[in-house]
C-alpha cells in the first residue's frame, strides 16, 4: 500500500528526515515511537503534504501512485487521513458543515454524487457511536471550545466519516485521560479492516495495549533505527530510549 | 443546512462578473454642475418650488465645502464638472428574452441563486417579457396599499405625498451635514420613499419588491423611510447580483425616522463593480446613512454586507433620542485586490437607558485596505446608556491592511461602554487542516470566511443571508494560493 524509500525532508535549512524507509501493507498497524524531536510528526506532515516541509530526496508510492506529486487534498481523496496532534479551530463553521464539504469533495474526486442531506445525517449518527460522542458535538464549530479529549475523539470521528485507506494518527493519545484513551483507541480498532492500514505515532506504550501493532518502529534523528514487534514498546517503557539510541548519537 | 452546503461548493472561477451594459437610450443633460444644472434637474422632475429651493440651498452650501480627507482612503481627484448629473432612461432596448442575455451573467445569477423573474428584471429584459415579476409586483402593491403603507420612488412621493416628504426630508441628514450629503441634496436623481402608518406591521420584507423595481436608481440616490408609532418594517437595499454602472461616483443619502415603539431593520448588500484585479476602474461609493430613534422604545437595526466598490465611505448611524431606544449595527466589509473601505457607524446616545450594539467584521484580502471607524457618543443626560462594540478583522494574505479607529465620547457617569477588538489571519494551519480532509483551498477560504461572518449574516433576511454567503465566497475567488 505505502512504500517510503530513502525519504529526506527539510524545514528551512534544517534536515529533519534523513532517509526513512518504510513499507506498510493492507491490514497492518504500524506504531512509530521515538524521543521528542526525532522527526515523528514531520514524517506524518510530509506524508499528508504539508508544504512547510520540503522533500529533498527519496520517494513515496501509495497504491501505485507517486504521493509526492499530489496536492494535500488529492492525497486526502486517495485515502490518506491525518489525525492531528493539535486539531485546528475554525470558528463559526459547524462540524456538520465542515464534514459535509469534506465528504462531498472526496466523493467528487471518486466520481460520486454528493451525499443527500438525510443520508449524510444518518452517516454522522452512525459514526458518532464509534467514538461515543454526542451528536450535539456536530452542531458546534470545528474544535472551538472543545476539551482536549473532545478534540481527539473528534479526529477519530472524522476518520470514521471519511473512511481512509491509510490513517496516520499523530500522538492521538497525548493529553488523554484513561477513559478517553480507551474510547479513542477502541474507536480506531473498530475502524480497522483487512483493506486499510494505520500508522500510530505515540510516546506511550499504553495506547498499544488497545491498538495492537504488527510492527513498532523506533525513529531517532530522522531515521528508523529499529523495527521490531509489539514487545519492544514494553521494553522502551521500562528502560527508556537511551540504551537504543546511544550508538546513533 | 443543505442550502449552506451547496453555497460554497459552487464557487468557481475568477474575477467580478459583470456584463451589465444594456443599450439604454437616455435623455441626458450635459456635463458639469452649476445652479442651472440643479434647476434643470428639478424642472425635469416637475418638483414643487420648495424642493427646488432646497436643492439650490444645498448647492450653495456644497460650493463652500471641501471634500473630507480624514478617512483612511486614497481617493483620486474627482472632477465634478466632468460628470453628467441627469440621465433619465427613455425606453429600454434591452434583450427581449433570457436567450439574448449574456450567458456569463446568467451563470453568475445562478451561482447566487437569484430567482428567474428577478434575473430577467436585473438583466434588463424588456418589461413586457417579464410577465411573472410584473404580476408579483402588482400583488405586492395591493397588499401594501391595503395596510396603508406607502412605498414608491422618491419622485412619485414628491408628487403624491409632498407634505410627508417635506416634513421629514433632511430632518435626519440635513443638506449641510457633509460634503457628499450636500451634493446629493442638490442633484439627487431619484430613490425610494417608504411610510409605515401607526401600528402597522409591514407584512413582507420590502426586499424582493425593491430588487425588481429599483435595479437602476442612478448615482445620487435618496431614500427616506418613516416608521410611525408602533410600526415595523424590514427593508433591504441593493442586491447580491453584480452591478456595473458607468457612473463612477456614487453619493447616496438614506434617512430613517423611527417613532415611538416602532422598529426598522435596514439591510444592505452592496456589490458594485470594485475595479479589476489591478485596481483599474470601479465605483467610488460615498454614502451618508443615518436614522433617528425619535420616540421611546424605538429600535433601528442596520445590517450591511459590503463587498463591492473600489472605494467605500460609509457610516450608517443611529441617533438614540427616545428613552429606551435601541440602535444596532452589524457589518461585514470585504475588500480584495485594490479595494479600499472606510466604514463603520456612529451611535449617539441622547435618551435615557438607550442601548446600542456594534458588530463589525472586516475581511481584507489581496492588496486592499479595510478600516473600521466608529463613534460611540453618550450625551450628558443619557443615564444608564449602554454600548457594546465588537470589531474583528480577518486578514487573508500579507499584502492587505486592516485598521480600527474607534472613537468614544462619554459624558455621563452611569453609562457603560464596552469595546472588544480582534485581528486574525486565515492561518496556514487552518487551510492545511481543511485540505487534509479533502477540501480545496478555494472552498476552505469560503468556509472560514463565512464562519467568521456568521453572526452578521444571521441578521440578514433569510433569502439574502444565503445569497450573501455565496457572494463572500465569490468575491474572494483567487485570493489565496
Amino acid at each position: 500500500m505505502l512504500t517510503i524509500n530513502n525519504l529526506h525532508a527539510t524545514v528551512g535549512d534544517k534536515e529533519i528526515l534523513k532517509g526513512i524507509n518504510l513499507e506498510v501493507n493492507e491490514g497492518e498497524v504500524h506504531a512509530i515511537m521515538g524521543p521528542n524531536g526525532s522527526g515523528k510528526s514531520t514524517l506524518a506532515s510530509v506524508l499528508a503534504g504539508n508544504d512547510k516541509f520540503e522533500v529533498t530526496e527519496g520517494s513515496v508510492i501509495f497504491n501505485g501512485k507517486n504521493l509526492l506529486d499530489m496536492s494535500i487534498e488529492e492525497r486526502a481523496c486517495e485515502g490518506i487521513f491525518l489525525g492531528f496532534q493539535y486539531p485546528v479551530e475554525i470558528p463559526g463553521v459547524s462540524m456538520a458543515n465542515f464534514l459535509k464539504h469534506a465528504v462531498d469533495e472526496q466523493r467528487k474526486c471518486r466520481g460520486e454524487e454528493p451525499l443527500g442531506a438525510a443520508d449524510f445525517l444518518k452517516l454522522m449518527r452512525e459514526k458518532a457511536k464509534v467514538v461515543e460522542i454526542e451528536s450535539k458535538l456536530t452542531n458546534r464549530a470545528v474544535n472551538e471550545g472543545f476539551s482536549g479529549g473532545e478534540k481527539k475523539k473528534n479526529e477519530i470521528f472524522q476518520m470514521a466519516m471519511l473512511d481512509p485507506k491509510l490513517a496516520i494518527l499523530d500522538e492521538t493519545d497525548s493529553g488523554l485521560d484513561i477513559d478517553a484513551l480507551r474510547v479513542v483507541a477502541t474507536g480506531v480498532t473498530k475502524l480497522k479492516r483487512p483493506d486499510n492500514a494505520t500508522i500510530v505515532i505515540t510516546h506511550y506504550q499504553r495506547l498499544l495495549d488497545y491498538i495492537v501493532p504488527d510492527y513498532v518502529h523506533v525513529l531517532y534523528n530522522g531515521k528508523i533505527i529499529k523495527t521490531a514487534g509489539r514487545d519492544i514498546a514494553l521494553e522502551l517503557e521500562e528502560k527508556g530510549y537511551d540504551w537504543l539510541i546511544k550508538d546513533y548519537r | 443546512m443543505e442550502e449552506q452546503e451547496r453555497i460554497l461548493t459552487e464557487a468557481t472561477s475568477g474575477e467580478y462578473k459583470y456584463g451589465f451594459i444594456t443599450d439604454i437610450d437616455t435623455e441626458t443633460i450635459g456635463k458639469g454642475l452649476d445652479e442651472n444644472t440643479v434647476r434643470m434637474i428639478s424642472a425635469k422632475k416637475n418638483e414643487p418650488e420648495w424642493m427646488t429651493d432646497y436643492r439650490l440651498k444645498a448647492f450653495e452650501c456644497w460650493k463652500e465645502m471641501t471634500m473630507p480627507t480624514w478617512a483612511h482612503l486614497d481617493i483620486p481627484e474627482i472632477d465634478y464638472q466632468d460628470i453628467i448629473y441627469y440621465a433619465a432612461p427613455k425606453h429600454k432596448t434591452g434583450p427581449k428574452s433570457m436567450e439574448e442575455v449574456d450567458p456569463e451573467l446568467i451563470n453568475t445569477f445562478n451561482k447566487l441563486g437569484i430567482p428567474l423573474e428577478e434575473q430577467m428584471a436585473l438583466a434588463g429584459v424588456a418589461v413586457d417579457a417579464v410577465m411573472d415579476s410584473v404580476s408579483v409586483k402588482t400583488t405586492f402593491k395591493e397588499t401594501l396599499a391595503e395596510k396603508g403603507i406607502i412605498f414608491c420612488s422618491f419622485s412619485e412621493a414628491l408628487q403624491d405625498y409632498p407634505e410627508l416628504v417635506k416634513q421629514y426630508m433632511g430632518s435626519v441628514v440635513p443638506f449641510n451635514d457633509n460634503y457628499f450629503a450636500a451634493l446629493n441634496a442638490a442633484v439627487f436623481s431619484d430613490g425610494s420613499f417608504c411610510y409605515i402608518p401607526k401600528g402597522v406591521r409591514c407584512p413582507m420584507e420590502l426586499s424582493t419588491y425593491f430588487r425588481i423595481n429599483a435595479a437602476n436608481t442612478g448615482q445620487f440616490e435618496r431614500t427616506l423611510i418613516v416608521a410611525d408609532e408602533g410600526s415595523y418594517v424590514s427593508y433591504l437595499e441593493g442586491c447580491t447580483a453584480p452591478r456595473r454602472d458607468e457612473n463612477q461616483l456614487h453619493a447616496a443619502v438614506v434617512e430613517i425616522v423611527v417613532n415611538k415603539d416602532a422598529e426598522v431593520k435596514y439591510s444592505t448588500v452592496q456589490n458594485w463593480y470594485p475595479g479589476d484585479k489591478n485596481g483599474v476602474g470601479g465605483i467610488y461609493n460615498f454614502v451618508t446613512k443615518r436614522g433617528i430613534c425619535k420616540g421611546e422604545n424605538a429600535k433601528l437595526s442596520w445590517t450591511q454586507v459590503e463587498t463591492g466598490s473600489a472605494i467605500t465611505w460609509k457610516y450608517p448611524s443611529c441617533v438614540l433620542l427616545g428613552d429606551n431606544s435601541v440602535g444596532e449595527f452589524y457589518s461585514v466589509a470585504l475588500t480584495n485586490n485594490y479595494q479600499q473601505a472606510d466604514t463603520g457607524t456612529k451611535m449617539i446616545h441622547i435618551g435615557k437607558n438607550t442601548r446600542s450594539r456594534i458588530v463589525s467584521k472586516g475581511i481584507s484580502a489581496g492588496k486592499s485596505q479595510n478600516s473600521y471607524r466608529g463613534l460611540v457618543k453618550v450625551a450628558k443626560k443619557a443615564h444608564n446608556a449602554r454600548n457594546f462594540s465588537q470589531c474583528d478583522s480577518l486578514l487573508i494574505g500579507d499584502k492587505c491592511g486592516a485598521h480600527t479607529f474607534p472613537y468614544v465620547e462619554v459624558n455621563n457617569k452611569s453609562s457603560v461602554v464596552e469595546h472588544e477588538a480582534t485581528t486574525s489571519k486565515i492561518g496556514e494551519d487552518q487551510l492545511f487542516y481543511c485540505n487534509q480532509r479533502g477540501i480545496s483551498t478555494e472552498n476552505a477560504v469560503g468556509l472560514i470566511v463565512n464562519g467568521y461572518a456568521k453572526e452578521v449574516l444571521n441578521k440578514l433576511p433569510m433569502e439574502f443571508a444565503v445569497e450573501a454567503q455565496k457572494l463572500l465566497s465569490l468575491s474572494l475567488e483567487g485570493s489565496v494560493g
